[in-house]
């Protein structure tokens, strides 16, 4: 543990000296650079918000409204039919859309259940090993002016499928 | 199809609303989403500002396309559209890298800034091959260490809160490895469809 915390500290810094003294030594005029690739940043925020927020409004609409949590338990009875345990439902089927309910979710799961139960670690690999496709696909393809998305949100959504069913088989197989 | 989806959830949030007297929590959520998105995007400039200046100063120091040298029988199969050097190499593989080592603020402007030069390459405002693979891949997650989640389970006491790394990796290898599979099913299914 101590291992990773440390890691995780000494990481960005570690990356930051590494691009610097590289960058000195081939006399690259640093500080001109950083500024000039970070003025693309602000542009960058703000042709994204209107995305953003359009995104975020819809799906706070069908949160609030309790639309979602009904079909959640609508869907629940198949789910668990096909060996999914009740109590993950709704995260699994949280997490594609927004990531913010997911990580509540997964943090009440872990407070209820315990975090070394099997929902506990259940709730934490998937939480770890899918993304939030709707937010990622939001963000990358509305920054650049991306209109037609093709294939890339049945992509996203059937690869966020397998992944929870793979977080369910290699729980039960490493845990159980 | 996103289209589809951000008036379905709109629509059939409200009509529920009205069947089920929510209207109150519906007029709540709307601008409290309005204002947590305005939040995000503003909170997004520092992130942004700063990653993407540091990238600029690794880019000229020729570091991204040494990142991009080291790496390149793999992302070249991955992403046979992009020419061998182009950055768009470097940025994917410095989105990856931010990705697997769980700095999800890093990740964001590198995954933005590679789009970006996908998009000069395809020239359209239609997603590319390149871009639905991009998209895939990182929608699977690459967490090597879901710092987050260790985090979570520290604070509610777990007797070990990694054990969790060793099943997120296994997950997030079968998740990936299928996201390639299905975009290239998706690829070349789009591929016979032209040419019929």
């Amino acid at each position: 543990m101590t291992l990773i915390t440390t890691l995780s500290t000494w990481i960005i810094p570690c990356i930051i000296l590494i691009v610097l003294v590289v960058a000195t030594w081939k006399k690259v005029p640093t500080y001109e650079s950083f500024v000039e690739g970070g003025k693309e940043g602000i542009n960058m925020a703000f042709s994204l918000l209107p995305f953003l927020l359009g995104m975020m409004v819809s799906i706070a609409i069908l949160r609030g409204s309790g639309a979602l949590e009904a079909f959640i338990e609508w869907i629940s009875p198949f789910l668990m039919a096909v060996g999914v345990p009740a109590d993950i439902v709704p995260l699994a089927l949280v997490r594609p859309i927004s990531g913010t309910a997911a990580l509540g979710m997964t943090t009440e799961l872990i407070q209820s259940h315990g975090p070394d139960s099997f929902i506990g670690r259940l709730a934490s690999t998937m939480q770890g090993s899918t993304d939030t496709t709707l937010y990622i696909l939001t963000v990358y393809f509305g920054a650049v002016g991306i209109r037609r998305m093709g294939d890339a949100l049945k992509v996203g959504l059937i690869a966020d499928f397998i992944g929870i069913i793979a977080s369910i088989i290699v729980v039960s197989i490493v845990f159980l | 199809m996103v289209n589809l989806i951000w008036a379905f959830m709109a629509i059939v949030g409200i009509l529920y609303a009205m069947f089920n007297g929510t209207m109150d929590q519906v007029n709540q959520a709307l601008f409290e989403g309005a204002d947590e998105a305005v939040t995000l995007s503003i909170g997004l400039i520092s992130v942004l500002v700063f990653w993407l200046g540091i990238m600029k100063v690794a880019e000229e120091a020729g570091l991204l396309s040494l990142l991009t040298r080291f790496f390149k029988p793999f992302v070249t199969r991955l992403f046979p559209e992009i020419p061998k050097d182009h950055p768009a190499m470097g940025y994917i593989l410095s989105n990856f890298t931010a990705n697997l080592f769980g700095l999800g603020n890093a990740a964001t402007p590198m995954g933005i800034k590679a789009m970006e030069q996908m998009k000069q390459i395809s020239q359209s405002d239609k997603a590319s091959r390149s871009m639905i693979t991009f998209l895939a891949i990182n929608t699977s997650s690459l967490t090597l260490i879901p710092t987050t989640v260790i985090a979570i389970r520290m604070k509610y006491e777990s007797v070990a809160p990694t054990e969790i790394v060793g099943t997120t990796i296994m997950a997030t290898l079968i998740s990936t490895m299928a996201a390639i599979l299905i975009d290239r099913l998706f690829h070349y299914r789009r591929v016979r469809k032209n040419k019929g």
